[in-house]
Formats: C-alpha cells, sequence, structure tokens
C-alpha cells in the first residue's frame, strides 16, 4: 500500500472523494516513506546516486514550500556566508535532514575554497 | 550551388583557444584517476588541492571506486567495443563506465564511428521503448491555442509536453492550459512549463508540472557560476524536485560553454562529459544533451554532429534518461538536419527530440527546432520507410478537429469556473481552427497574465484543475488529471527514463528495461504499434484507386459490337487497353479517357482521317493495343492508349515493341500534346511529315508520385484482360 503524504491510502484517490471535495494537497503528495522505497529501487537498478537524491528528498518533503525555496537559494554563488551555510546546515541536522546537512557542509568547503561565498 | 539552403549555415574553423572543437582537444587533460584510503587524490590531472566545484562534486559523489581501478585500466579502444559488443551486456556496461572519469568516457566514445554510436544507442539507452517529446507554447501564451495543441500533440503520440512562456509572469497560466489541453487528449502525459530555475521550482512544488527539464549544466566552473548556480545548488534543486514527486532531468550539452566565452580551451566532449558525470553525481534521473542550445555550435566544427550523438551515449552508458537534442533547429537545410537525426531516430532513443515543435515555427517560443509540425509527415514517412518507432503517430484531421474543440472548451470552462479568465465561444472557435496564434486575432495580453497571478496568488494547483474539470463535466479529464496525481503519489515515475503509456502503464528503467543483446533481441514495435507506424494517411491500395476512378465514370463509351478490319486507307484506330471505360476513367495527367479521346479525334479530323476508337481486351500491353489497332486500321496506323494516359503511335508491319512515336510521360501529357500526337498519327497514314514533338520533361519525383497510382492502375486492367474476348469498336459520345 502507498500513502500519500497526508497519510491517506493513495486507493482513496477517487473521482468520488474529488466530487465531495474530500481530497486535499497533501492527498496528492508523495510521502518521504516512498522516495526512500524509490530510493531502494534504484539501488537496485545500479544507481547509488539516484538513491542518494531519492534520501535527500524525503528529507526535504516535510520542509515547507518558502523554506524549501530558501535553501536552494542560499546554496546559490555569493549568496551565503561561511557561517550563514554552517548555520544552515546546524538547522537541517536538527530537523532530521542530516543527508542535506551533510551536502550543506560539502558546498560550504568547496565554496570557501573556490570564492564562491559572499 | 551557392544558392543551395545549406549555404545559410554557418561553419566554423577548428579553435581550440575559443572551445571550438568537436571532441578530443589537444587540451582536454589525459584520464588518471589516482585514489589514497578511499579517496580520490587526482581526477583527469587535476589535484585535489585544484578541483573545482564540479571535480570536487564528482570526485565525492560520482565515481564508483569499487571498479575504478579496473575502469581506469581498460585500454579505450577495447572499452569502445564493449558498447557496440551485442554479447557484452547492457548491465556490465554500465558497471564499468561507473568507474570511468570524465576524460576517460569522452576518449571512449570518441572512438565511436557513427554506425557504431547508432549500435551504442541501441543497445545501451535505458528504456526499452522508444519516446518523443513536444514543445508546446505560442506568441501569445493564449490557454486555449496551447490546450487544442496540447491535445492535438497528444492525438499525435507524444509522451511528453514541454511549453515555455514569452512572458515570464504567464507560465503558470501556460502550465494550467497545458495540463487540462494534454489530459483532454490522453491519458499520462507528462507536462512541464521551462522557465527560470526559482519559478519552475515553484511550479514544481504548487503541483503545476509533472516534470521539470530546464535544469542548466555547464561543463566549467565559469560558466555554470555565470548561470547563477554551482552543481551543488543544483543538487539541491534536484532533491526538491523529487520531494514534490516531480520527475526531472538536467539540460546541457555541447557549445554552451563557448557561446558564454568559458569554454577554457576543451572539446565539447569532455565539457558535456564533466556535464554527464554531474548529472550522475547530483542523483537526477536523465539528461537533455546533444547540443540544445548549443546545437548549432556544435554543428559549426568538423564532426560536432556526430559529437552531439556521442553526447547522448554518455549519458546513457552512465545509466540514465537520454532525452536526445534535436531540439533547436541547427540547419536552414532539410538535407542536413535529417542527416543530424537520421542515426539517433533509426537507433532508438528515451525521446528522440528533446522537443520536437508541435505547433508552428514561429509559435515555437523556444525558437524553431530541428523537426517541427510542418516536418510530421516526413516523420511519420520515415518511421514507416526503417520500420521504427519514433513515437508519433498518424492522426487523422477528423479526429483532431474534435479533440482540439473539447480542449479549448474544457480549457475556457475551467478557466472561468475557478475565476481566472472568461474567453468567448468566438475565441473558442478561433483557437479550435487556429495553425497558430497569428490567426487569433490580437487578444488582450493582460487576460492571461490576470488569470497567471489569480493561480499563483491562489496557490492553485493540479488537484483544484482536476475538481474545476469534474465539475464542468469532463469527466474524463478530470480522471486523467487525478491519474496523474495518484502515480506521482506512488513515486514510480521518479525511476530513470519514466514515462506512462496511454493505458497508465509505467514503463522505465525498471519495468521496461532496454534489452537489446544483437539481431532478434531489444524493441520491436507490437503489432498494434506496427501497423500504427505504416497505417500513414497517404497510403493507397487498389481499392482506393478503383473508387477514385468509379468518380469518373460517364456514359461516353459505348461498346457498339466486334471490330472489323478496315479498309479505308485513311483511316486511323484507336487502340484502347482493356480497362478504359470500364473500370479506369481517368489518367494520371488528370485528364479523363474521354477528355483525350475527344483530343485524338480532334488531331485526326484536323488532318482528314477516319477515326475510329478499338478496345483490345486481350491484352495491356500497349505495345501491342497500338499493333492491333494499326493492323484493325486502313491506313495500317493506329494509336495505343493505356488507361493511366501513356500513348503512342503504331504501324502494322513493326514488331509489336517497335513503334513510331511514345508518349511515355503520362502524368505531364497534356491535351495539346495528345492532339499533336494524332496529327502525327494522320500525317502516317498519308505519308505526310510528322511534327517533331519532344517528350514532356520534369525534375520532379515523378515516379514516386505516380507509382502507387500505376501498379494500382495496371492491376484494374489486368482485371479487365479476357483472352476469349474479341476487339470491340467503341462509339465515343460527341
Amino acid at each position: 500500500m502507498t500513502r500519500a503524504f497526508s497519510g491517506r491510502d493513495a486507493e482513496e484517490l477517487t473521482l468520488d472523494r474529488l466530487a465531495r471535495d474530500e481530497l486535499d494537497t497533501d492527498d496528492v503528495r508523495i510521502h518521504p516513506d516512498t522516495l526512500e522505497t524509490q530510493a531502494k529501487v534504484a539501488e537496485r537498478h545500479s544507481n547509488p546516486q539516484l538513491a542518494a537524491n531519492f534520501r535527500r528528498a524525503a528529507e526535504l518533503a516535510t520542509v515547507p514550500e518558502d523554506e524549501l525555496m530558501a535553501l536552494y537559494e542560499a546554496l546559490r554563488p555569493h549568496r551565503s556566508t561561511a557561517s550563514e551555510l554552517a548555520a544552515l546546515a546546524t538547522r537541517l541536522d536538527e530537523n532530521q535532514a542530516p543527508l542535506c546537512a551533510a551536502l550543506v557542509r560539502e558546498a560550504a568547503n568547496a565554496y570557501a575554497r573556490r570564492g564562491l561565498l559572499r | 550551388m551557392d544558392k543551395q539552403r545549406v549555404n545559410l549555415d554557418g561553419f566554423a574553423h577548428e579553435d581550440v583557444g575559443l572551445g571550438l572543437v568537436a571532441m578530443m582537444g589537444p587540451n582536454d587533460p589525459e584520464p588518471s584517476l589516482v585514489v589514497d584510503a578511499g579517496r580520490i587524490i587526482e581526477m583527469d590531472g587535476r589535484g585535489v588541492a585544484d578541483f573545482d566545484t564540479l571535480d570536487a562534486m564528482i570526485a565525492t559523489h560520482g565515481i564508483d571506486l569499487s571498479v575504478a581501478e579496473e575502469a581506469m585500466a581498460h585500454d579505450n579502444v577495447e572499452l569502445a567495443r564493449m558498447f557496440v559488443d551485442p554479447s557484452v551486456r547492457r548491465a556490465e556496461v554500465i558497471r564499468i563506465v561507473a568507474g570511468t572519469t570524465p576524460a576517460k568516457l569522452a576518449r571512449v566514445v570518441a572512438l565511436l564511428r557513427p554506425a557504431e554510436l547508432t549500435m551504442a544507442m541501441t543497445k545501451m539507452r535505458a528504456r526499452r521503448t522508444p519516446s518523443n517529446q513536444a514543445h508546446v507554447t505560442n506568441r501569445l501564451d493564449d490557454p486555449l491555442l496551447l490546450a487544442a495543441d496540447a491535445a492535438t500533440a497528444a492525438a499525435w503520440g507524444f509522451r511528453e509536453i514541454e511549453t515555455t512562456v514569452p512572458v515570464l509572469a504567464d507560465a503558470p497560466s501556460n502550465a494550467v492550459a497545458v495540463t487540462i489541453g494534454a489530459a483532454i487528449g490522453s491519458p499520462g502525459i507528462l507536462v512541464q512549463c521551462s522557465v527560470e530555475e526559482a519559478m519552475e521550482l515553484e511550479m514544481g512544488i504548487r503541483g503545476l508540472v509533472s516534470y521539470a527539464e530546464t535544469v542548466s549544466l555547464y561543463g566549467t566552473e565559469s560558466v555554470f557560476t555565470d548561470g547563477d548556480d554551482t552543481p551543488y545548488s543544483k543538487a539541491i534543486l534536484a532533491a526538491g524536485y523529487a520531494s514534490r514527486d516531480v520527475k526531472m532531468r538536467v539540460s546541457s550539452g555541447a557549445g554552451s560553454e563557448v557561446l558564454m566565452g568559458g569554454a577554457e580551451q576543451c572539446s565539447m566532449l569532455y565539457l558535456e562529459s564533466r556535464c554527464v558525470s554531474l548529472a550522475r553525481e547530483m542523483g537526477v534521473q536523465g539528461v537533455q544533451n546533444g547540443g540544445i542550445d548549443g546545437a548549432s555550435v556544435a554543428g559549426a566544427v568538423p564532426r560536432g554532429v556526430r559529437e552531439m550523438m556521442a553526447e547522448n551515449v554518455m549519458v546513457m552508458a552512465r545509466n540514465l534518461e537520454a532525452c536526445t537534442g534535436n531540439d533547436a533547429l541547427m540547419s536552414e537545410s532539410d538535407v542536413r538536419r535529417t542527416s543530424r537525426t537520421l542515426p539517433i531516430l533509426l537507433g532508438g532513443s528515451d525521446y528522440v527530440c528533446s522537443g520536437f515543435g508541435s505547433i508552428q515555427r514561429y509559435d515555437n517560443m523556444f525558437g524553431p527546432s530541428q523537426w517541427n509540425a510542418e516536418d510530421i509527415d516526413d516523420w511519420l514517412a520515415m518511421q514507416r520507410d526503417w520500420g521504427v518507432d519514433g513515437g508519433l503517430r498518424t492522426a487523422e484531421a477528423d479526429a483532431i478537429g474534435p479533440v482540439r474543440r473539447r480542449a479549448a472548451e474544457a480549457c475556457r470552462d475551467v478557466y472561468r469556473w475557478l475565476g481566472l479568465a472568461d474567453f468567448t465561444d468566438e475565441h473558442v472557435e478561433l483557437a479550435v481552427d487556429a495553425v497558430g496564434s497569428k490567426d487569433l486575432g490580437d487578444p488582450d495580453p493582460m487576460v492571461v497574465l490576470g488569470a497567471a497571478q489569480a493561480i499563483r496568488s491562489s496557490g492553485l494547483g493540479s488537484l483544484e484543475v482536476a475538481r474545476a474539470l469534474q465539475e464542468c463535466g469532463y469527466d474524463e479529464g478530470a480522471a486523467r488529471v487525478l491519474a496523474m496525481l495518484t502515480a506521482r503519489v506512488h513515486g514510480d515515475h521518479l525511476q530513470t527514463a519514466a514515462i506512462f503509456d496511454e493505458q497508465m502503464r509505467l514503463l522505465s528503467l525498471v519495468t521496461d528495461p532496454n534489452d537489446y543483446a544483437g539481431p532478434g533481441t531489444g524493441y520491436e514495435p507490437d503489432p498494434a504499434r506496427q501497423a500504427e507506424i505504416d497505417a500513414i494517411r497517404q497510403a493507397r491500395g487498389v481499392e482506393d484507386l478503383r473508387a477514385d476512378q468509379a468518380g469518373w465514370v460517364t456514359d461516353d463509351l459505348t461498346s457498339v459490337g466486334p471490330a472489323a478490319q478496315g479498309s479505308d486507307p485513311r483511316e486511323v484506330v484507336i487502340g484502347l487497353s482493356p480497362g478504359v471505360g470500364r473500370s479506369v476513367w481517368r489518367t494520371l495527367s488528370g485528364l479523363t479517357v474521354v477528355e483525350v479521346l475527344r483530343e485524338l479525334l480532334a488531331g485526326l479530323e484536323e488532318e482528314g482521317c477516319q477515326a475510329r476508337v478499338v478496345r483490345v481486351n486481350r491484352t495491356l500491353d500497349l505495345g501491342l493495343v497500338g499493333l492491333t489497332a494499326a493492323r484493325l486500321a486502313g491506313s495500317g496506323i493506329g494509336i495505343g492508349l493505356q488507361g493511366k494516359g501513356t500513348a503512342l503511335i503504331h504501324r502494322r508491319d513493326l514488331p509489336p515493341l517497335a513503334n513510331l512515336e511514345l508518349y511515355s510521360m503520362a502524368p505531364v501529357i497534356t491535351p495539346t500534346l495528345y492532339r499533336m500526337l494524332a496529327t502525327n498519327a494522320g500525317r502516317h497514314a498519308k505519308g505526310a511529315t510528322p511534327v517533331p514533338v519532344r517528350n514532356p520533361y520534369t525534375d520532379e519525383a515523378i515516379e514516386a508520385r505516380y507509382h502507387t497510382s500505376v501498379i494500382a492502375l495496371v492491376a484494374l486492367e489486368r482485371a479487365c484482360v479476357d483472352r476469349s474476348l474479341d476487339n470491340e469498336d467503341i462509339e465515343v459520345a460527341p
């Protein structure tokens, strides 16, 4: 059984429920557990990097829209200082997003070396 | 020769300094890989301290160290052979390539010659079943036209539709309009709206699109950061899309670094190899490459077209979905753009075109595509000629009309129901019938902008679109939008090379893996798909021609009994082949046989000859028909006329295959020529001097155009041959 982000069984996404206005945006949004399942599939098909991306995605699935946009913005070149990226990584760690935190720390190192910090 | 369209194209000398070199540039690094304590400390000649952000990302996430030593030790030629050797499984090539550096893979694929690239593509692409993607855009961002054109693209068989905007703020409206049109056209079509990264992500998050593609990668750090991104920001973007169940691929391709002046003296193939490595390392499932916006830059240098195909093969070898360019128009020459695309069409690709402009060229807001709406018949003919699947099928005009109407009406109704805009019935009519946006008049641009702003500010997504479709009575469209949303909850479409077929079956590397291993294996169209490929609308058979001919039947030719030997020395007999006036009534030139006969009779009359028309029932050979006529004629001169319009003058003492004059180019024989033929027959009969007649000439592919008809006409005539029947006199109504 696949559950949507809201916890609703994907089998329940029917036209009848749509007509009764019973479906909500979170009912048609992927659940982090599903992304983990897809990560395992990707691993089995010789793509560990795709799997890693799905696991980062599972972490981001619970991140609100504006924070997600802000995370992307923070990683663009010359947007953040070293300490801002460090703080961002800490926040991600605190919010159960260690894989994304690790990516931000990796970026911070590379940016410092390559002059891409603010 | 200078006037040939190929001379409108720009061709450049190789210039290493500018990066104008396709492959194997003299400054491309030697492949190298040094690993120390499980960490890469040197890659492609560069030490870890000097790694730029691209190197760092590739070295940290990309290279499979368990196979790297083996992979890097392989001789380049030996590795290249693995790409084409059917006895080496695809999985084995994937395993080895995972251990190669960018410089190594670029050198390997540079060794593949064109036919080998086609073989490699056949074997290495991820998905077994090939597919194709359409661009659906217009100059006005007109929602009704977008919806109608999306439905048309679905009818033609495209499984992904990419839209974009001339006006950035219109983007949410375009995404909604194309989603509606696609859902009216077919289940399971993936939709994206290509705009600036942040805006595109926002639409992805909101559920307005089901895939994203405009996530650009570049092969040098300077160009990457000029594009206002880094490999890390792109990696987060990739995770962000997956977190909202949006399928994603990145875009790269030769020439972009050259255009931005940042190629760092490297070849296009090497820089693209870095992009492909990065794509894999970031964890995206696929790449659109093969030139793309830089296709004409690649096309300008020697071996540039080959380089673009090699780019695609690198993507496949890194086990990613390949959306294989053939996107931006790279030549003004039809010959040259066909040459660029054909090997990929033959090999088969996850998406042959990463944007076939299914709309008019002027409406393509990505710029004109390599292939556009006006080329669809050519594409279908090429598929049929080679028996390959380029993703498209024939959509009959009488099927497209209703689906366009339904899409435009659905879009109008949904926009009204959601309070986005109110379009008039007249606007619907114009959109349904429009060839392109020029046929829409001059609608108010503020309407679209207002709708887009309303979508954006209300946070409206595909769920609301499904609900609106349902409320407006489009249950099937609503069901299709909901089915796509449901599929996204399952997430299988995030796997490599995923598309949905028209039964909403998911085809991907996981569910439909390419199993090519030599002749007799791999993808073959199933019988139903083969029938679609074969059945182009122009194809004709004998029955079609019989029906055409039946439309020209008259009662102007009457059989009046057996034909006797004539005695009047001025008599010329016109012999008709057996089908004339029975099943064959119209010649290839468009003249009816009666019109031809009247010209012949008039010509003979002008020469003062007696004319008689005789149908020869025992043979359809024109020489024998003419000779039979000549032998019946008092003068010993006969004219032979076949139903298709070929004619000759014969004399009773000549062998059947000799004749006096032959008018063989039936499709271009005019009434004047028939009359001159008769004049000359009359002069032969009288012993006078005939006028010299030049056979008409044409440089058109006259045989290609008429052979199908000729074969069918001959079949009709053959059915009328009856060796037991005598020749019969025919009366032609005046």
